[in-house]
């Protein structure tokens, strides 16, 4: 499983930012989520939207294996063991992985909560299987 | 403090001075947030009388206890000043990001005191707050300023600026913000160029206290899944205010030639599905918004690209100015953004000076050669250009139309649309009871989201003049401005009809405090007074007077459309304004009673 995104239906409200900090943090806080929204003004006119694909690439490279495997079948920082080396955030292909120091002492990414998808009004957020083929 | 980010900032523009204040609990408590500390403030620290464009006003900023969280369109930020436009209160209501971002950079309130020696930007980064040279910016246009300054500081940073109308205080210049959402009314954008302020750049990473964090977020999530399951959703996605166009054409209160009429022959050309068709290129929501408003247009014909046009401006820059073709509403709509001027009252004053002109008050000697017909698209856009470089005739447009009718004389005041020298918005009230009154006593002036009642005269009887009717139109004064309170947008209740007690069990886990609607009602109920006492404050000889309406909604029956040979008499103003002052607890001439100000608790701000 993993998170979809289809960004030409996002209208840039950033509920899902709010959500993801919440589940995340327990915080409101949209600089501490895992998803990223990049508005496209004042031209083209539209937003691009950046989530976690559940590659795995991160925990391949982390040094301390803190990126594991949840009961929802993805992977998540146990943020009691994130040293901060940051391997992992030059290592995700999607942008998707967080390191900022002044605001957490932990990398952080999408644990597929699906927070995100419940308060997206327009939706442009979905968790579907991941697919395995590609055309 | 709980729901809120817990310091007001003031920055005083002639000495630099910048501090940080607590934000004070009791104000908190008795007016909660967004226009009710607007007008707190207002009334507490300018002094009576004071200039607008004097060191005197002040601007307040303030987001609501629901502003940045996980509420549905909680985006709304209130802009409070004492009005250039109409000498009397202005709050104008902000949508987009900059009131959640605000909240992260742990503040409820800004407050600009003062005028700056020299053209300044707002800089605030979390607790890092200075004032910055803006030499560089001033005289541009609100896109490009938005455009370089997101480019110097990045895509996080939130930018509210005012376009050169703003600097050179065209009484109804706005706010602009996230290319496309607007301080709009009552000449907010001017009391900034006269302060000297081009801009704030805000950043906040902060996070937002709640008092029981497990229950806001249900209560939010609750919401959120209300405004899902709503049944219109999906339209309103796909036109946001727009939908609202053929309808107004339809019964008669799409504002058509300055209001001569509420039907538009080319109306059909503006409705919302040719909209979405024509020229949308995608949509684009204020924060945490699931039932975004806002479309982003790119015209082919003028090869630009525009937040909107939103119903509002369809009105008053389309169908009020003769036209019929959605891209040059669209154009008009990105000149009046990038200028730095309000789409309704700049759409009011072209149309009356489009009357005039037809009428031979005005001839191509007096427009610096426009050939100033309904309809002719060229002149709008030159006059557009004019009015927010007060050059040549535009100078006198730039007073807005009651300034500019009274200067013109010759009959000109009486098709002058406006209620408190504010130009009306656009809904067409020749045989809308309700929605007239609305205008009548809307405490900015002309505008129309603190009563939108419109819908209710049709369903109950357009032309009746009753209590009943009355007594909706102050249940709608008091309560829907309660969400610009909130620092939230109103329109999932109004356009999606999610149930409105879901957002009391989300107040309550934010602000650890319970509150019904009752008592959140007598706050509106109050704050709707002090606006009152404030307009009484700084008009000498305030009163009943005021409350009147255009002549032409008791005077002009339309001609044409759906509402041909309909008027209110002008006895039955009178009737709606005597209902209305008893109800509301008011004198015959509109002020409100000693036992008025003490059941709200306002004894302290009656001078």
């Amino acid at each position: 499983m993993r998170l979809y995104v289809d960004s030409t239906r996002c209208s840039g409200c950033k509920a899902c930012l709010v959500a993801c900090s919440l589940n995340l943090f327990q915080e409101n806080n949209p600089k501490k989520s895992a998803l990223v929204i990049l508005p496209h003004f004042p031209a083209p006119g539209n937003y691009e939207v950046k989530t976690c694909t559940q590659c795995g690439d991160c925990a391949q490279v982390c040094p301390m294996e803190a990126i594991k495997v949840n009961e929802r079948g993805a992977y998540y920082v146990d943020m009691d063991e994130c040293n901060l080396c940051e391997a992992c955030v030059s290592e995700c292909p999607e942008g998707v992985m967080f390191i900022r120091s002044e605001l957490a002492d932990t990398a952080w990414k999408c644990d597929l909560c699906g927070d995100c998808v419940t308060v997206c009004g327009t939706g442009a957020l979905w968790i579907a299987e991941t697919e395995t083929a590609v055309a | 403090m709980n729901g809120y980010g817990g310091s007001v900032l003031r920055v005083n523009l002639s000495t630099g001075q910048i501090q940080k204040q607590p934000t004070p609990q009791d104000v908190a408590r008795d007016f909660l947030g967004g226009r009710g500390f607007g007008i707190y403030f207002l009334t507490k620290e300018v002094p009576p009388k004071a200039d607008p464009f004097g060191q005197e006003n002040k601007m307040i900023i303030s987001s609501g206890p629901f502003s940045g969280l996980m509420i549905p369109g909680a985006g709304k930020c209130d802009w409070t000043t004492k009005s250039p436009l109409t000498g009397g209160y202005a709050s104008a209501s902000l949508g987009g990001h900059f009131t959640a971002e605000l909240k992260y950079a742990g503040l409820d309130s800004i407050i600009l005191e003062g005028i700056s020696p020299k053209p300044v930007y707002l800089f605030i980064d979390d607790n890092q707050v200075e004032l910055r040279d803006a030499s560089h910016l001033w005289g541009k246009g609100s896109i490009t300023v938005e455009k370089e300054l997101k480019e110097q500081y990045g895509e996080e940073y939130q930018i509210a600026t005012i376009g050169p109308a703003g600097e050179n205080g065209v009484l109804f210049a706005h706010i602009n913000h996230d290319y496309g959402r607007q301080a709009g009314r009552g000449g907010v954008g001017a009391v900034l160029g006269t302060k000297k302020v081009k801009a704030i750049v805000l950043h906040g990473t902060k996070s937002i206290p709640v008092a029981d964090l497990p229950a806001y977020r249900q209560a939010g999530i609750n919401l959120f899944k209300a405004c899902k399951d709503a049944e219109i959703l999906k339209e309103w996605q796909s036109y946001g205010t727009t939908m609202v166009v053929s309808w107004c054409d339809e019964v008669g209160a799409l504002p058509t030639r300055n209001f001569t009429a509420g039907s538009f022959e080319d109306g059909k050309n503006l409705y919302g599905p040719v909209m979405r068709k024509t020229i949308v290129v995608s949509d684009k929501g204020c924060f945490a918004c699931p039932s975004p408003c806002g479309k982003y247009s790119h015209t082919r014909r003028y090869n630009t690209y525009v937040e909107g046009p939103e119903y509002e401006t369809i009105g008053m820059l389309g169908s009020d100015l003769g036209l019929g073709n959605i891209e040059d509403v669209a154009q008009a709509n990105l000149l009046c953004d990038d200028l730095g001027i309000d789409t309704i009252s700049t759409g009011g004053v072209i149309a009356w000076a489009m009357e005039c002109f037809e009428r031979g008050i005005f001839t191509k000697k007096d427009t610096d050669g426009l050939e100033l017909k309904f309809g002719n698209a060229q002149a709008v856009f030159a006059l557009i250009e004019k009015i927010a470089r007060k050059d040549g005739f535009g100078a006198l447009l730039a007073e807005g139309v009651k300034r500019a009718s009274q200067k013109t004389g010759q009959g000109s005041e009486k098709f002058a649309i406006h209620v408190k020298g504010m130009e009306q918005s656009a809904y067409a009230t020749h045989n809308a009871t309700a929605m007239l009154l609305a205008y009548m006593t809307c405490d900015v002036g002309a505008h129309h989201n603190r009563a939108w009642a419109i819908t209710y005269d049709i369903q109950v009887g357009r032309e009746k003049v009753t209590t009943e009717k009355v007594a909706r139109v102050i249940w709608l004064q008091n309560f829907r401005p309660m969400f610009d309170v909130l620092g939230a947008c109103r329109l999932q209740w109004v356009e999606l009809s999610i149930d409105r007690d879901l957002y009391l069990p989300a107040l309550q886990a934010i602000t650890g405090i319970p509150r019904s609607w009752k008592d959140l009602e007598t706050v509106g109920e109050r704050i709707w007074n002090l606006t009152r006492l404030y307009w009484i404050r700084e008009i000498d000889g305030f009163g009943r007077e005021w409350d009147l309406p255009a002549p032409r909604f008791y005077e002009d029956a339309p001609k044409t459309g759906a509402t041909a040979g309909q008027i209110t008499r002008f006895e039955d103003v009178q009737k709606l304004l005597d209902y209305y002052y008893e109800q509301r607890g008011w004198s015959k001439n509109g002020i409100p009673t000693p036992e008025t100000i003490a059941r709200l608790n306002l004894e302290q701000f009656v001078y």
